[in-house]
């Protein structure tokens, strides 16, 4: 029988990525997601499964351990907060760039700047637009349970290997310090040397039998730089095609979709459930996915519904995503608190009667 | 004897390592890189190392090592490389793993990775270029630019009280714990190189024996950004350069003196 | 049934782990779970909250307005938690140090000496399994067996030795609550 664990976030995602056979971590302390390399560092499991986990000396060190560790094949990722990601975007460009797949893990909390350690949702430009420069996207997941913190892990793992690119674990700080009830994935043994070999042909293995590998995300041509970045449009094309994932409820009768993301999607479903109850025929629409973005699902939504309003722990950003998809068919609307303050659902369905439900 | 007898292979008295490819290097004529590209070839495949070596390259003149070395190599941000050695070797601790890095990747902006890779004591070799200033950008003042040295960027000359001092980064790392191995050495005469070949051969090995992190300071020219021929730029090492970073060794763990 | 708990007092109080004591105990008797923190190095010896859903369907929103019931241990927490019980919930409160009574007609309230007991035992401690015991006596969320295999749970096992003393709190706890309102 599965065994059920009670735990934080944080936690979820550390005992997820040794249990998935993740071969490295490496991070730096930033409140609200240092429970992931406590744990790690807690569990040891470089006794059991043979993983590596390391405290770098800064976020910068951290990012750049992860390009070496996957420029080798091998299956390793980073977390931070918000500050801490920031410092990390020079080597995730680095990172899309040279093609290299691993995961960060991002547990937002409130800014710009230092900020406060309060949950937050305003890195969500950072995260879907590309924060580092250069024209490239990242794989970006959004969970609103620690069951997800936990499933989402092994997921962007598996995305990042298939499409061989970074992704990104976009979470905050209520997802991260919560517990609740979790199912952890199996345990799946590290690859072998042989096994990175046959998945990753073009890692840093060593020069045995082949050409020289190089880990690189520089061309100095201007048209060897076009065709890599052409390269990588064809493959975010594919991704596109294939990843949009999202959860519905209550959308199929609704007269109004709210949409959100992660901890807001969960106060979203409460949001739905006292609408309801006022007789408000109210959906919520819940990106798990917000790169690649649910658009057309929305666009398929604003043709049978009154209008939309996204609820964000931010100024307003993935709003502009929804109005892209919707295209001016129906109204979309805003609702949000910042720097760490939460909406409650209550004062949230006073704004959608206030700006929608006319 | 005729050219047809000079090139039978039996005549033959020198061949250019397998490691090093064909590719025509970018590197000015009198520029140290060549040389010691050629050295960490050559310890290379004298190692017999080639398919356990992975390289880390840096930004700068040296960002494209890649094409000449033929072996593994991922090239790293800025200053960075030192955080991805370590990955590398961590995650695969049977390789032999190195750096190779100038003076502003290493000592500027590669500061933090720099020294805390080697407090750590990470199984990585760093080999470390020395020429007081960024060619690759077109000669900017560099961390290890020596006073009173003209730079595109301290046109007047490096003043100390206002750009600080030239950065004995590799007698900081020697203090370090971490460190098994730091040499000081040059390449810009026969005898030179032969040492500054064992020392990068005693660095690789190091690497693949985990006995901690092993630096080699190359102090080099840059004539091309010092402005001065290659010669004159080797006699101008000589007189000013070795008296601010001295040849030698500064440290090895495996002897019981060392001079600090 | 789903109860929306929320637990509010200085850090230092023992308020989390109460919190999570009560988690685990619903945790064993099948019971969705979220528990969520006021979080952060900061909350050391300022106001510490947490919330305790236990629920037997999918729990919605870990950030609540109003709660079913809300135990509060010190003044600045009453003055933040009194207005955000349900009509017909329950309000629980230790008395030291709170300069006022509750005010709210439409709620059940209780007062437990908690800080008194544990000082007269001797177990400062055992606080929180004082209240936790009041609690379960008026509103019994979870099994108290269940509530001592989540204390086991929760306790480092160098501190199992210390289960009996928290047994004898709970037990103790469960006498001293009283009805207030």
């Amino acid at each position: 029988m599965e065994e059920i664990k009670l735990m934080k976030g944080n936690e979820a995602i550390a005992h997820a990525a040794i249990r998935c056979g993740c071969d490295g971590y490496f991070g730096y302390p930033i409140t609200p997601q240092s429970e992931v390399m406590e744990t790690l560092m807690k569990e040891k499991p470089w006794e059991t499964t043979g993983m590596v986990v390391l405290q770098a000396e800064s976020e910068l060190a951290a990012i750049n351990m992860v390009y070496g560790g996957a420029g080798c094949g091998k299956k390793v990722f980073t977390s931070s907060s918000s500050p801490g990601v920031s410092l990390k975007q020079e080597g995730i460009s680095y990172i899309a760039c040279a093609e290299l797949p691993c995961l960060i893990v991002n547990v937002m909390r409130g800014g710009p700047g230092l900020g406060t350690i309060q949950p937050s949702q305003a890195d969500y430009f950072q995260a879907v637009k590309g924060g580092g420069h250069g024209d490239y996207r990242l794989i970006v997941l959004a969970p609103s349970s620690v069951q997800e913190m936990a499933d989402f892990t092994v997921l962007a793992f598996d995305l990042a290997f298939k499409y061989n690119t970074p992704s990104m674990l976009l979470a905050d700080g209520i997802i991260g310090q919560m517990m609740e009830k979790v199912v952890l994935p199996p345990f799946v043994p590290r690859r072998t040397d042989e096994e990175v070999r046959n998945q990753c042909p073009w890692a840093t293995t060593g020069k045995v039998g082949r050409k020289s590998n190089v880990i690189t995300s520089l061309a100095l041509e201007a048209e060897v730089m076009q065709e890599t970045n052409l390269r990588l449009q064809r493959k975010y094309a594919q991704i596109v095609e294939h990843e949009v994932r999202f959860e519905e409820v209550q959308c199929d009768d609704a007269d109004y979709i709210l949409v959100a993301f992660g901890s807001c999607a969960r106060i979203g479903e409460k949001v739905v459930e006292l609408a309801r109850n006022e007789g408000i025929k109210l959906g919520l629409l819940r990106p798990i996915t917000l790169w690649p973005f649910p658009t057309k699902e929305i666009q398929r939504l604003a043709k049978q519904v009154k209008g939309f309003m996204s609820l964000e722990l931010s100024v307003g950003q993935m709003v502009e995503d929804v109005r892209l998809a919707v295209n001016g068919l129906v109204p979309v609307e805003f609702y949000g608190r910042q720097g760490g303050v939460v909406p409650l659902a209550e004062e949230t369905l006073v704004a959608l009667k206030q700006k929608l439900v006319k | 004897m005729t050219a047809k007898d000079i090139i039978k292979p039996e005549n033959l008295v020198y061949t250019k390592t397998k490691i090093m490819t064909d590719t025509p290097m970018h590197y000015c004529p009198g520029c140290s890189h060549g040389v010691i590209h050629k050295l960490i070839s050559e310890a290379i495949e004298e190692m017999g190392i080639q398919d356990k070596t992975i390289g880390v390259a840096p930004v700068g003149c040296a960002v494209f090592a890649y094409n000449y070395i033929d072996i593994d190599f991922q090239e790293a941000a800025h200053g960075r490389a030192p955080a991805i050695a370590t990955a590398i070797k961590r995650l695969q601790p049977d390789k032999c793993v190195f750096t190779y890095q100038g003076d502003g990747d290493l000592a500027a902006i590669g500061t933090a990775e720099t020294i805390h890779a080697c407090n750590r004591g990470e199984n990585i070799a760093i080999f470390f270029v020395n020429n007081a200033i960024y060619g690759m950008t077109g000669g900017q003042m560099a961390p290890t630019t020596l006073e009173g040295m003209k730079t595109a960027t301290c046109p007047y000359g490096r003043n100390t009280d206002l750009y600080g001092f030239p950065l004995k980064i590799s007698n900081l790392l020697a203090e370090l714990d971490g460190t098994c191995y730091v040499t000081r050495q040059s390449v810009h005469k026969v005898a030179n190189i032969v040492r500054a070949k064992k020392a990068i051969k005693k660095a690789l090995q190091n690497s693949m024996d985990g006995k901690g992190t092993s630096v080699v300071e190359f102090v080099s020219t840059c004539n091309s950004g010092w402005k001065m021929s290659p010669h004159k730029a080797n006699l101008w090492m000589e007189e000013n350069m070795f008296a601010k970073y001295p040849l030698g060794d500064l440290k090895d763990t495996e002897k019981k003196h060392y001079e600090k | 049934m789903k109860t929306e708990i929320i637990i509010a007092g200085f850090g230092g109080q023992g308020v989390l782990s109460m919190g999570k004591i009560l988690a685990y105990a619903g945790l064993l008797q099948g019971k969705e779970i979220t528990w969520m923190p006021a979080y952060g190095p900061e909350q050391r010896g300022g106001t510490a909250n947490v919330t305790v859903i236990l629920s037997d369907e999918r729990i919605s929103s870990p950030i609540l307005q109003q709660f079913d019931i809300v135990v509060v241990l010190n003044q600045p927490s009453m003055d933040k938690f009194e207005p955000r019980v349900k009509a017909g919930g329950i309000l629980l409160y230790d008395s030291n140090g709170m300069t006022r009574k509750p005010k709210r007609k439409d709620i059940s309230v209780y007062r437990i000496d908690a800080t008194d007991m544990a000082t007269e035992m001797n177990a400062p401690k055992t606080f929180n399994m004082l209240v936790l015991g009041g609690l379960l006596t008026v509103a019994p969320v979870v099994a108290v067996e269940d509530v001592m295999s989540g204390l086991k749970k929760t306790l480092p096992e160098r501190h199992h030795h210390l289960l009996p003393a928290n047994e004898a709190a709970l037990r103790k706890g469960m006498e001293i609550i009283e009805k207030e309102n």
